[in-house]
């Protein structure tokens, strides 16, 4: 026996961002839009959905709704009579703590892409590994609620870089916190310049209109090109 | 915490180039950006390896360190936290990552059987 080193040089995530651009061939040639949604658990992804999802003028809003086990978020979804999918990571992935390309391509055959324009993926509530694995979305939205610390865009600079837009919830709690909101906005805007975030209260309403105009950009039908 | 599935990803990579010989090491480089814990991932990385060509490799990692460039004004920097503004000239819009965000399989070590079986 004798050892050969062999030069390789490749992205170590190669593998999961063909699949990922597969999945996104897929749902263009459907004509479905999809977000990536995002945050730690407990920020208030379902709730923020559950404002919008069945009344985005001109959009149908179908749920793709990861979670590492139960379909309580799903059953909630689902009340508002749209099309919701549950993807669990446990027990087919291993418990796996985010979703990956490989697993939404699994869920593919049972989404319903011809009746729905715009397909939200809320990922499995973590501020770390979702922003690693592309699942063939077209825009990546978390939430960040001020419960969590003004720190947490330099604590998880990659997720808070990763996104389009990000959206600050629980701004109800603001006069009951200490959060100190201009840090947050600040430290948001150091680590990623630009980004668009909007306040909203998923509890109170505040914020909510704008976050729908927002969504509804972004899952309107994308025209035929001329 | 995403060190398991990174380590996964390593393994994954290492098992498609490797063509089912034994890998003795791993050299992997990874920028400060993707906030990868050294220690944990090659924690990890032993577990995900067993029973793959991987089994007993040694995972080398290279740290990239964090840089950004103004194109602003030109100025190149090394950051320790995620500040993404030019310390020079004060600009946001134009700070760009020159270094930081790999994530990469660089090379592996193979075992090569001395010589080949006759046919």
């Amino acid at each position: 026996m004798h050892r050969t080193k062999v030069k390789i040089v490749e992205e170590a995530l190669d593998a999961n961002n063909t699949i990922a651009q597969a999945n996104r061939a897929d749902f263009d040639r459907a004509g479905v839009r999809v977000v990536n949604f995002m945050s730690a658990p407990g920020a208030g992804k379902t709730s923020l959905l559950e404002r919008v999802a069945a009344d985005l003028p001109g959009v149908r809003v179908g749920v793709l709704e990861g979670d590492v086990q139960g379909s309580m978020d799903a059953d909630r979804l689902a009340a508002l009579h749209i099309p919701v999918t549950q993807l669990n990571t446990d027990p087919s992935f291993g418990g796996e703590c985010h979703l990956d390309a490989n697993m939404v391509r699994s869920a593919l055959p049972g989404l319903p892409l011809d009746e729905i324009d715009l397909l939200v993926i809320e990922n499995v509530g973590n501020l770390v590994c979702p922003a690693e694995f592309k699942v063939g979305e077209d825009a990546r939205i978390m939430v960040s609620a001020i419960t969590e610390g003004e720190e947490k865009p330099l604590k998880y600079p990659l997720m808070f870089r990763a996104c389009e837009l990000v959206l600050v919830n629980k701004i109800d709690l603001l006069p009951h916190l200490d959060f100190d909101l201009d840090k947050f906005l600040y430290n948001l805007e150091a680590v990623h310049p630009g980004v668009e975030h909007i306040m909203v209260s998923a509890k109170t309403g505040d914020g909510i209109d704008e976050w729908r105009d927002w969504l509804a950009r972004v899952g309107s039908p994308v025209e035929a090109p001329a | 915490m995403h060190e398991l599935s990174l380590s996964g990803a390593i393994v994954n990579t290492v098992v498609k180039h490797a063509a089912g010989r034994p890998v003795s090491v791993v050299t992997v480089r990874t920028g400060a950006l993707r906030q990868v814990v050294p220690d944990t991932l090659e924690f990890y990385f032993g577990f995900v390896a067993k029973g793959t060509v991987c089994e007993g490799a040694r995972l080398e990692q290279e740290l990239i360190p964090a840089r950004l460039r103004c194109a602003g004004c030109g100025s190149e920097w090394e950051i320790d936290m995620p500040i993404f503004m030019c310390p020079g000239c004060g600009a946001a819009g134009d700070v760009e990552v020159a270094s930081g965000n790999e994530f990469e399989v660089e090379s592996i070590e193979v075992e090569e059987a001395e010589c080949i079986a006759p046919r």
